[in-house]
């Protein structure tokens, strides 16, 4: 028991998460012939809370209640999984990286999200501006434009075979780098890191 | 086989009404599937926005081989359900809507990878990450929800 404990602490790796993960499309299929898509969850909550008249938001939000749930549970997941099973090391990351954002002023590895940004404290300064809203904002807005995210088009829509999903995924995976590689320094500096 | 057909119709008939057919119980299944979904996101680092860094960084393996394995284990299953004609749990024949191709993709593709490395979330690490404690991720999200709103209300003036 304690060795499975041990076990179950630690951190996972990929090759048991991502399996794992890749399983709840054929999960989704069977229990409810539904595809497996997270960034409709936003879209949903604009049509429930201010569809506006806007024809993007006016149809039928109640039958896709069932994704509302499944994003409901993501969140009661991740609290079961910090609460009860939390791995009581610091994030242990490549060291390579460790040395990249510690220029940027990144350095406290002891919780799964860097505290120096992610923390009440900065919500009405810069780094709130810039790391929740506008982060925040092009994620949602992209995603949708994008019609779907690394859930809705890398993993179901490549699974499926689908090459506009394969075009998406390319320039998910571009705008990060450029923006990792370019934007984000900057960025920080601005904030004040 | 008839009355499913007539509780199909009748469902179809008060699509305005609350659909209590799909409330309840019925809903339920899909917060487990979330809830194992959410443990496992998290127990892979996969909201990690160090992780996401790393990736983006291209200095660990660790983020591509989840999302490489998470798409064969998905391609697998597809092609499993469509040869041996897999049913549904209520017996319909599977569906997996067409995607289309639109502009949409390449420019809100990049926009959301511009996002997603500020963040170090896509939106289902969103929710995970509010879960574990990080609860300022909650102004994350509802940025993301004006976001949505904000492209709903001009989508028919953009590109696509």
């Amino acid at each position: 028991m304690e060795q499975f404990i041990e076990w179950i602490t630690q951190p996972w790796p990929w090759w048991v998460a991502g399996p794992l993960i890749g399983l709840t499309v054929p999960i989704l299929l069977i229990i409810g012939n539904k595809s497996f898509g997270i960034s409709s969850s936003l879209r949903h909550v604009c049509a429930m809370c201010a569809p506006a008249n806007i024809p993007f938001f006016t149809y039928n939000w109640r039958k896709e209640m069932w994704n509302m749930m499944f994003v409901f549970g993501v969140l009661i997941g991740g609290f079961i999984a910090a609460t009860f099973i939390s791995n009581p090391e610091t994030i242990v990351v490549a060291e390579s990286t460790q040395r990249d954002l510690a220029a940027l002023g990144i350095t406290d590895y002891s919780r799964l999200l860097p505290v120096e940004i992610f923390n009440w404290d900065n919500l009405f300064t810069l780094k709130g501006l810039i790391f929740f809203v506008f982060g925040g904002f092009m994620v949602g807005f992209g995603t949708r434009y994008a019609g779907g995210c690394t859930s809705g088009h890398a993993i179901m829509g490549i699974s499926s075979l689908q090459w506009p999903s394969v075009v998406a995924t390319i320039f998910f995976m571009l705008g990060g780098f450029i923006t990792t590689h370019f934007l984000l320094g900057p960025l920080m500096a601005l904030a004040g890191f | 086989m008839k009355t499913i057909e007539k509780n199909k119709i009748a469902k179809d008939a008060v699509c305005d009404a609350p659909n209590m057919q799909e409330s309840g119980e019925n809903l339920l299944k899909y917060l487990i599937v979330g809830v194992l979904f959410g443990i496992i996101f998290v127990k892979a680092e996969v909201v990690s926005w160090f992780r996401i860094q790393e990736m983006f960084r291209l200095q660990s393996f660790h983020m591509y081989g989840i999302i490489g394995s998470a798409i064969a284990v998905g391609a697998l299953s597809i092609f499993l359900i469509k040869k041996f004609n897999i049913k549904s749990l209520k017996g319909e024949v599977i569906n997996i809507p067409k995607k289309e191709f639109r502009k949409g993709q390449i420019i809100g593709g990049f926009i959301f990878g511009l996002g997603w490395a500020i963040t170090g979330a896509c939106p289902g690490p969103l929710y995970a990450q509010i879960g574990t404690g990080f609860t300022v991720v909650a102004v994350t999200l509802l940025s993301a929800i004006a976001g949505t709103w904000v492209y709903g209300r001009f989508a028919d003036k953009l590109p696509n």
